[in-house]
């Protein structure tokens, strides 16, 4: 097929808006932890889009979207990006350059990576940090990413749909985030109940803010084509994020007051669990996608604190559950006159649809918390996985970077 | 010459430092500062659910007075600075040895 330009611009364009989500992810965590550890937070971001966008185009991207090995992992045919050029993939995204399909799924995977680390700040070592990073991607993420998204992938097979990354994204993360955080153990100071103080809510509120933004490139990008598809779930995502983010506003104003850590919170919910049916169900079920989402990790958040359990930022919450509801809303919503390629839910009838939705939740599920806790594992036996007791209460911009976010007696 | 340390309410140091004016102390050094007394902590929500801070936040008001007007000074402090609610803040005086007014050199009394 020829190289379309109207889809080509919309795929570059896309992959740049998904690139800006992860200085999005870094402010968001940066904002929410203590004073002493922002740097470190901001650093993880930014140290996993350098590290994830050089291994992606050395074997990321051909572990993924290579020749299939029995539908279970992608071949070596792609590394270094050799037949990866100007001309499209005869089988991804045929309308654009192999190229552009390439680095839009770099993109994805660089901030995947990135919202595991909400579960470990402000006491992981950042060298094991970076070493989990790169097992990470190379045994959980690429593995997914084929079953899901690449020709042969056995979940696609199944029938299991994921429109832009909720299960290969979202569940996968925040799946990880929970064995990671469980493995790490809680921060000094958690179980004493030491108030953790937000240390930027604005900082906060920016991040989300680039994340509703980058959030258009992520779902309205995933249609891969510049049209009446990519408009739908741009409309399906925006409705959803707003539908999810007054709904946790009405919840936290219930409870007390209307907050601006939970209006973020509330957005990032909407895009979670919006983003695998975004291309599959008519935009005004964005409302309920995004209502449910905000009322499901709410009470999962609240759940997580009342357990005890210090996954510090919610990424299983929030993402692990967020992303879990958004796969199962894909089976209740989903329409075929949408989407030709997707199929008819359980609105529609098609109760199987839910069935095989569950089946690729608990597949991902499963997979995620048992190779991330053997990764770990690895980790911690052979180098740590926590700073000392000293450095964590130093803070980690100190001990692990030398350098601290408010310097300078003197205006 | 004597120093006054007022821990005062954030939103009271307008009126404190009008009625240090009208009392004749136009100079003071003020900073923002953390602690409690008896008063308890302040409670904030978090993404769900809320947490306690100990530490609320206040104003610490300096100044040097002279002996014979330390009586006069706290008396419109105090007043200035009431609400009758718990956490209204304390008031310290330090005896002070010498004082130094930078631009001219002169010491003691003359200073403040």
């Amino acid at each position: 097929m020829p190289v379309n330009a109207a889809d080509t611009a919309w795929l570059l364009i896309s992959s740049a808006l998904v690139m800006l989500m992860t200085p999005g992810v870094a402010l968001f965590y940066g904002g929410m932890v203590r004073r002493k550890n922002i740097l470190s937070t901001i650093m993880m971001s930014f140290a996993i889009l350098a590290l994830v966008g050089l291994l992606w185009v050395l074997y990321g991207y051909s572990l993924s979207f290579g020749a299939d090995n029995g539908g279970l992992i992608g071949g070596l045919d792609y590394i270094f990006l050799r037949g990866v050029g100007q001309e499209p993939s005869p089988v991804y995204a045929t309308t654009v350059p192999h190229l552009a399909f390439m680095i839009f799924q770099a993109m994805f995977a660089i901030i995947t990576v990135a919202l595991i680390t909400g579960a470990v700040v402000e006491r992981m070592k950042f060298s094991s940090l970076l070493v989990f990073s790169v097992l990470w991607l190379t045994f959980v993420y690429c593995p997914v990413a084929h079953w899901v998204w690449g020709n042969g992938g056995w979940l696609a097979k199944l029938g299991a749909l994921d429109f832009a990354g909720g299960t290969v994204v979202h569940i996968n993360a925040g799946i990880s985030a929970l064995a990671l955080a469980w493995l790490l153990g809680p921060r000094k100071g958690f179980r004493e109940k030491q108030p953790m103080e937000p240390s930027n809510i604005p900082m906060v509120a920016f991040g989300a803010g680039l994340l509703w933004f980058g959030w258009f490139g992520f779902n309205a990008g995933s249609a891969l084509t510049a049209g009446g598809l990519a408009s739908s779930a741009f409309v399906a995502t925006n409705t959803s994020a707003a539908a999810a983010a007054f709904t946790w506003m009405v919840l936290s104003w219930i409870y007390r007051r209307p907050t601006v850590l939970g209006i973020a919170t509330g957005v990032v919910a909407g895009l979670v669990a919006i983003t695998p049916a975004a291309g599959f169900v008519s935009p005004m079920m964005g409302i309920p996608i995004g209502v449910g989402a905000a009322v499901v990790c709410y009470y999962c958040m609240l759940l997580r604190m009342r357990r005890g359990i210090d996954e510090s930022l919610d990424v299983w919450a929030v993402h692990g559950m967020g992303g879990t509801w958004g796969a199962l809303a894909t089976g209740i919503f989903a329409s075929v006159a949408v989407n030709s390629a997707g199929a008819d839910g359980l609105l529609l009838g098609n109760a199987m649809q839910v069935l095989k939705q569950l089946a690729g939740i608990a597949v991902v599920w499963i997979f995620a918390f048992g190779a991330t806790w053997v990764l770990c594992k690895l980790v911690d036996v052979t180098m740590g996985l926590r700073v000392t007791t000293i450095e964590e209460t130093v803070g980690l911009d100190i001990s692990q970077h030398g350098e601290r976010a408010y310097g300078g007696m003197l205006r | 010459m004597k120093k006054i340390e007022a821990i005062i309410r954030e939103e009271k140091l307008d009126a404190v430092r009008a009625a240090l004016r009208d009392s004749g102390y136009l100079g003071m050094t003020v900073s923002e500062v953390s602690g409690h007394g008896r008063q308890g902590g302040l409670t904030l929500q978090w993404r769900v659910g809320e947490y306690k801070v100990d530490f609320l936040p206040k104003l610490k008001v300096e100044l040097v007075v002279l002996d014979e007007d330390v009586p006069k000074t706290l008396n419109a402090i105090t007043s200035a600075a009431r609400t009758g609610e718990m956490g209204d803040g304390k008031i310290f005086v330090l005896p002070v040895e010498d004082a130094v007014r930078v631009r001219t050199g002169e010491g003691g009394e003359n200073a403040i």
